[in-house]
């Protein structure tokens, strides 16, 4: 069992013909990903690694069978792309892009409200079920089939995470990026619960980092029905106030989203915060072994 | 992006929102013009600088005649401002608004952004004007309201009348308040706005609903449909190592110490910083060289933070994901065949392409540290420079 995607899972890529998108089809074919085509405006009837292309998502889906989009398209169109695939009744689309406005992510959360198709993202890695199938653009040679699951609004912090586990002999079961944006379509809280439901999943690793309340509200939900341990990290304790840190959603505003306030809240909630990300897999160490469940994880 | 108060005066104008007669001026020989024009008993000068809190650190200032705006516009022009936003290094004036008085009756706060929890833009407003509205809402959160704006038919006017009465605007004024309120979310979102704050909003004694300060902000991912907004940008309010780092679509932001950090994805660049502070080091900048960087993004990544004379030793922590190892080595070794690098640099690469990263610079001849992992390479990068 796994989270939402396997290595059945059918998976179309939009923006297929661009540069990166035709990078990591490859990167993803080779993983064991099943891509069984991609989606190009304009381009149907041509292909890409082998893929064929079509003109809209719906065709696609029709040809394909596919049931999960992985959207490489430029920030100017990724909404309208997200959009299509919702459209098109995926149940998973997964969004690579960044610098979407804001104004679209308002339109496409709204125009999401009471439709079946999940969103990852956008701003974010992807999705990796290690040994089974990799949506995005994570290195897939870190990875290690187990029993922790990771969720965290940064790529590369996911990526220091499943690392520092793999070398430990630690496996995942599922490694979630959400993203940096302020607006994302699945939060902290739905991979929590996918993670609690998830036989195959013993502990959790949350990553986030500073600006908005994110954390904090996922930290009382852990408190509140969480039967795994979670190990925690917050990226940003230094960072200076009203300084946006890159991801459109880092920045303490207000004097609201300090690192201080979220790593107090997940202490409060019973989550362990590692000091350093340096320290993300130790720190899980030292939790399984006092609880006496670190050969579960191994 | 951040703009000036007059020029967002400007934008609110155009959206058919009254504010004060007034015009910018750069040098007193301009004040001395604009202030013969002024009709009203009273002037107001008001130094134009992206940071908040100008009034209580004097740089809003009241004439009464065109003396008093002489003698204001020549203690401003060139005054380092020092405000709670601007850190004590404080902002050098070069502008002013010179602006004709007006009788106030009542003074309010509007403001819209963007709510993270409900995914919206919310109205907020309150009757507690000009003041800080964090404060009002810490020590007066009921005098607050707000209003969640559906997307689908954007701000409604039955909203915007149920805020005015919240507010107790008269029921003279309501139909100008509503129209101001619906200009205002019309504005927010055709220039893709993330903060769009009038404080204070005021009734005059004659019967004006008007902006009399204004901040907006905006959304840089929307600046590519706004170019109009980026004529709006003042070079002189932004770091010069940040305004180059734009140029090459690096995420840059100036800190104090002397650590020059250069990393991939902005959680890892934050906690780059993190770590260093943690081992007793100083972090000179935050620095993203983003999932699209070339080696020509790289080697000019590079360069900047060089630039910085404070710095005396570079750490480089890459998780190539989107973004090849490879094309970072490169990038450094090309850097460094144009600039003779004297600080210690520190390097640890993992990720995508690593072998070749690893590779290439092992061949460069480069003196370069190697880490096998963050904590590792950030140890040895405050240790070499103490």
């Amino acid at each position: 069992m796994s989270i939402w995607v396997n290595k059945d899972t059918l998976v179309i890529v939009q923006g297929i013909t661009g540069s990166t998108a035709s990078f990591h089809t490859k990167e993803m074919l080779d993983y064991g990903t099943k891509i069984v085509g991609g989606v190009t405006p304009g381009k149907g009837g041509t292909k890409v690694q082998g893929l064929p292309v079509f003109n809209t998502v719906k065709e696609a889906v029709e040809e394909t069978n596919a049931s999960v989009s992985v959207i490489y398209v430029p920030a100017p169109w990724a909404a309208d792309a997200i959009i299509e695939a919702v459209d098109a009744e995926l149940d998973m689309v997964v969004c690579i892009t960044e610098h979407i406005p804001v104004q679209d992510m308002i339109k496409v959360k709204r125009y999401m409200e009471g439709k079946k198709t999940r969103l990852i993202g956008p701003n974010c890695p992807g999705v990796v079920i290690p040994e089974e199938c990799k949506i995005g653009i994570m290195p897939g040679y870190i990875h290690k089939k187990g029993h922790v699951g990771i969720v965290s609004r940064s790529g590369t912090l996911t990526y220091e995470a499943v690392y520092q586990l793999s070398q430990k002999g630690i496996g995942q079961s599922a490694a979630v990026g959400i993203g940096g944006d302020p607006i994302n379509g699945t939060n902290f809280i739905d991979v929590l619960k996918a993670f609690n439901e998830d036989k195959d999943t013993n502990a959790v690793i949350m990553i986030g980092e500073i600006g908005g309340t994110a954390e904090e509200e996922a930290a009382l939900w852990i408190k509140e029905n969480m039967s795994k341990p979670v190990v925690g990290f917050i990226a940003g304790a230094t960072a200076p106030k009203g300084k946006r840190m890159g991801h459109a959603g880092a920045i303490i505003s207000g004097g609201k989203g300090t690192a201080d306030e979220k790593i107090k809240m997940m202490k409060k909630c019973g989550i362990e915060v590692a000091d350093t990300c340096a320290t993300i897999g130790d720190t899980l160490v030292e939790v399984l072994k006092q609880k006496e469940m670190l050969n579960y994880c191994l | 992006m951040n703009i000036h108060e007059y020029q967002a005066k400007e934008i609110l104008s155009e959206y058919g929102i009254q504010v004060p007669k007034g015009q910018v001026i750069f040098t007193p020989e301009e004040a001395f013009k604009v202030a013969w024009r002024i009709e009203s008993d009273v002037a107001v000068v008001k130094a134009q600088i992206h940071a908040g809190g100008r009034g209580k650190a004097g740089g809003v200032k009241i004439a009464k005649s065109i003396d008093d705006v002489m003698l204001y516009a020549n203690e401003l022009l060139g005054k380092k401002l020092v405000t709670h936003q601007t850190g004590p290094e404080g902002k050098e004036v070069t502008r002013l608004l010179i602006e004709e008085g007006c009788d106030i009756k009542k003074e309010y706060y509007i403001g819209l952004t963007l709510d993270r929890s409900t995914s919206r833009i919310v109205l907020i407003a309150s009757e507690e004007g000009g003041t800080e509205i964090e404060n009002v809402a810490k020590e007066m959160p009921e005098k607050i309201y707000k209003e969640i704006i559906d997307p689908v038919v954007g701000l409604t006017p039955f909203q915007a009348r149920r805020i005015g009465f919240n507010v107790n605007i008269s029921k003279e004024l309501m139909q100008q308040f509503v129209e101001l309120l619906l200009n205002l979310y019309r504005c927010f979102v055709e220039k893709d706005c993330t903060i769009a704050e009038i404080n204070p909003l005021v009734v005059t004694e004659d019967g004006k609903v008007m902006a009399l300060d204004a901040k907006m902000n905006f959304d840089s991912n929307g600046l590519y449909r706004n170019k109009d907004i980026l004529d709006y940008r003042d070079l002189e309010e932004e770091d010069e190592k940040e305004i180059e780092a734009s140029k090459y679509d690096l995420s840059y932001v100036s800190l104090d110490g002397n650590i020059g950090c250069l990393v991939n994805g902005a959680g890892l660049a934050m906690s780059t910083m993190d770590i260093i502070k943690y081992y007793g080091g100083e972090p000179a900048n935050f620095l993203d060289v983003g999932g699209g960087a070339t080696e020509e993004n790289v080697k000019a990544a590079f360069k900047i933070i060089l630039s910085d004379k404070r710095v005396n030793g570079i750490f480089v922590n890459i998780f190539g994901g989107i973004i090849k190892c490879d094309v970072i080595a490169n990038g450094i070794v090309e850097a460094c065949k144009d600039i003779k690098v004297k600080v210690p640099i520190v390097v640890r690469l993992e990720g995508t392409n690593v072998d070749e990263g690893i590779e290439i610079l092992n061949n460069s001849g480069l003196n370069i540290v190697t880490a096998s992992s963050m904590g590792e390479g950030a140890k040895k990068t405050v240790e070499l420079v103490k």
